[in-house]
């Protein structure tokens, strides 16, 4: 797959915020806030400059359990999330859903330390004509690293921007030389009791399974991702590989996958074996497709208070070709 | 929010006994704690990524606590045969109303903008968001009746008012259950203690359970 579709937001040195103009922007929007909530709440008294670290006190290698992440090798960048700040990496790599260490926001940035991510292994097998197993040191070197700065917005409503560092899947999944019969990709992560001990109580059935279809898996925004912020993946955000599918609710990019799978026909995913009617194969974020629990129609920033519009794809409407014809509440 | 067993009339000026001191105490305390907890917060260690899903589930959780302690009065009395249980029922109940009309105004500011289509669109739309409203305004008019004066005006009537406790407190838990995504163990937590509080008043209960400790109440 050598065809380079340019990103639809190049960004201009000129819309780069400086990293310390964004910072003192978050204190200000956390003050102004902050004080509002306080006003409110009839707890007044708060010293405004406080109101500012969020979660400051991030272990210095972001890693859960401690441990310096890998600085990574970045042969280009591209920035598409339309020129919006960046999620600091404090608030992206400590408010996670990563079930299997806890199901608060905030436990799997404690917990994921015990996941062991070397050596590590991805098994690819099925309707393919070579299927093998590859690991985690071979795949980072199977194509140049790229830093794609996306937005990633969760089905609870609330987004981040992130850059994620990995390649095109498509570059990856065509290596094991899918058949005609491969109209699916399944995707699984690990379970292992032992390196999860709080998997038990994730509330569904583990491993934790997705899949995409063949078309969407090879869709250029498609992103095996190794890293975020220049270097490898936190435990808690999905380390050593995850999927980033940008126009997709979050719970489509699986974390820390261990075996790939073509299949000929809708592989099973989690959250949809848990609940159907509220989460669907597809999971296209869609403003107008309603969920029983959350309006999707806007969606709140990690570290801002007040909500933005949710864009149709998530602001990706390259992908839009996918689903013509196809009933966007039926596939939700 | 006072329950059922209140008298219709109480001696005025009735001196406060070393028990109901020592219960005032605690639970203003206890009812400022959250107060506490988020002015230390806010000036120290911030409200994590989400200062608003945090905020809005710190008031939430302390709304719920408080509404299961108002209703753990009227059995704590009989099991202690102490009025005074019975009387810091209005504290706590106000304090469980602050609480909650917190957690609202938070939910409107910064969900909804105050914006009153898009809260009917919520309460219709999203069964843990009606549960929550319902609760909400089954407690206003609680709020409202809860001075003496109204209980005077209102006789039996204020009982049946105060009733509402019963449905707003199963409103209360399950909403909190229906927000949860998956791995329910707190909000069943909940959900349990309120349902044993309301067993607690069945009236089988009588047939087999001991009288109730001060007899003259009834």
């Amino acid at each position: 797959m050598l065809i380079r579709v340019p990103p639809p937001h190049p960004i201009r040195s000129s819309q780069i915020t400086s990293e310390r103009v964004y910072a003192d922007r978050r204190r200000l929007v956390a003050q102004l806030g902050l004080s509002a909530v306080a006003l409110l709440t009839g707890c007044g008294k708060s010293e405004p400059t406080a109101a500012a670290s969020p979660a400051a006190d991030v272990t210095k290698s972001g890693q859960a359990g401690g441990g310096a992440l890998a600085e990574l090798t970045i042969a280009r960048r591209s920035e598409q999330a339309g020129g919006e700040v960046v999620t600091p990496f404090s608030d992206s790599s400590t408010y996670n859903n990563y079930y299997e260490f806890g199901t608060s926001k905030d436990e799997p940035a404690r917990n994921a330390g015990t996941l062991r991510t070397r050596p590590w292994t991805v098994a690819v097998d099925g309707e393919c004509e070579a299927p093998g197993s590859i690991g985690i040191e071979d795949i980072l070197k199977l194509s140049a690293l790229e830093e794609r700065i996306y937005r990633f917005r969760c089905v609870e409503a609330w987004s981040m921007v992130v850059p994620w560092v990995g390649f095109a899947l498509g570059d990856f999944l065509a290596r094991f030389k899918p058949t005609s019969k491969a109209r699916y990709v399944a995707f699984e992560t690990l379970h292992d009791r032992e390196q999860m001990p709080l998997a038990r109580y994730a509330g569904f059935e583990l491993p934790y399974v997705e899949g995409l279809r063949i078309d969407e898996a090879m869709h250029p925004l498609t992103l095996l991702s190794v890293g975020m912020y220049g270097r490898a993946l936190p435990n808690q955000n999905g380390a050593p590989l995850r999927l980033i599918v940008p126009w997709k609710y979050g719970y489509k990019s699986i974390k820390s996958i261990m075996r790939v799978r073509f299949v000929e026909n809708e592989p099973p995913t989690t959250w949809k074996k848990l609940e159907a009617r509220e989460y669907g194969f597809y999971s296209n974020v869609n403003p107008d497709v309603s969920h029983p629990r959350w309006s999707q129609a806007t969606e709140r920033r990690l570290g801002e208070l007040f909500k933005h519009k949710t864009l149709l794809y998530n602001g990706y409407p390259e992908v839009a070709s996918l689903y013509a014809g196809m009933d966007p509440v039926k596939f939700h | 929010m006072k329950a059922a067993a209140a008298p219709a009339s109480r001696p005025q000026a009735r001196p406060a006994t070393p028990v109901l001191i020592a219960l005032r105490i605690a639970f203003w305390s206890l009812a400022l704690w959250p107060a506490a907890e988020l002015a230390w917060r806010l000036t120290h260690a911030g409200l994590g990524a989400n200062p608003v899903e945090f905020l809005e589930r710190y008031t939430g959780l302390w709304g719920l606590r408080l509404l299961l302690l108002t209703l753990a009065m009227t059995p704590l009395r009989e099991a202690f045969g102490r009025i005074e249980f019975v009387q810091v029922r209005r504290l706590l109940g106000l304090w469980t109303y602050a609480w909650v009309c917190t957690h609202f105004a938070i939910y409107l500011t910064f969900d909804l903008e105050w914006s009153p289509a898009q809260l009917a669109t919520e309460v219709i739309e999203r069964t843990y968001i009606t549960m929550g409203f319902a609760a909400w305004l089954l407690m206003l008019p609680m709020a409202i009746t809860s001075t003496q004066t109204w209980q005077r005006r209102l006789k039996r009537r204020w009982k049946q008012i105060h009733r509402a406790i019963y449905p707003a407190v199963l409103l209360g838990a399950v909403h909190f259950l229906w927000l949860v995504k998956s791995d329910h163990r707190e909000p069943l937590v909940y959900l349990g203690i309120a349902i044993v509080l309301l067993v607690l008043r069945m009236p089988f209960r009588r047939w087999w359970g001991p009288a109730p400790a001060s007899p003259a109440r009834r």
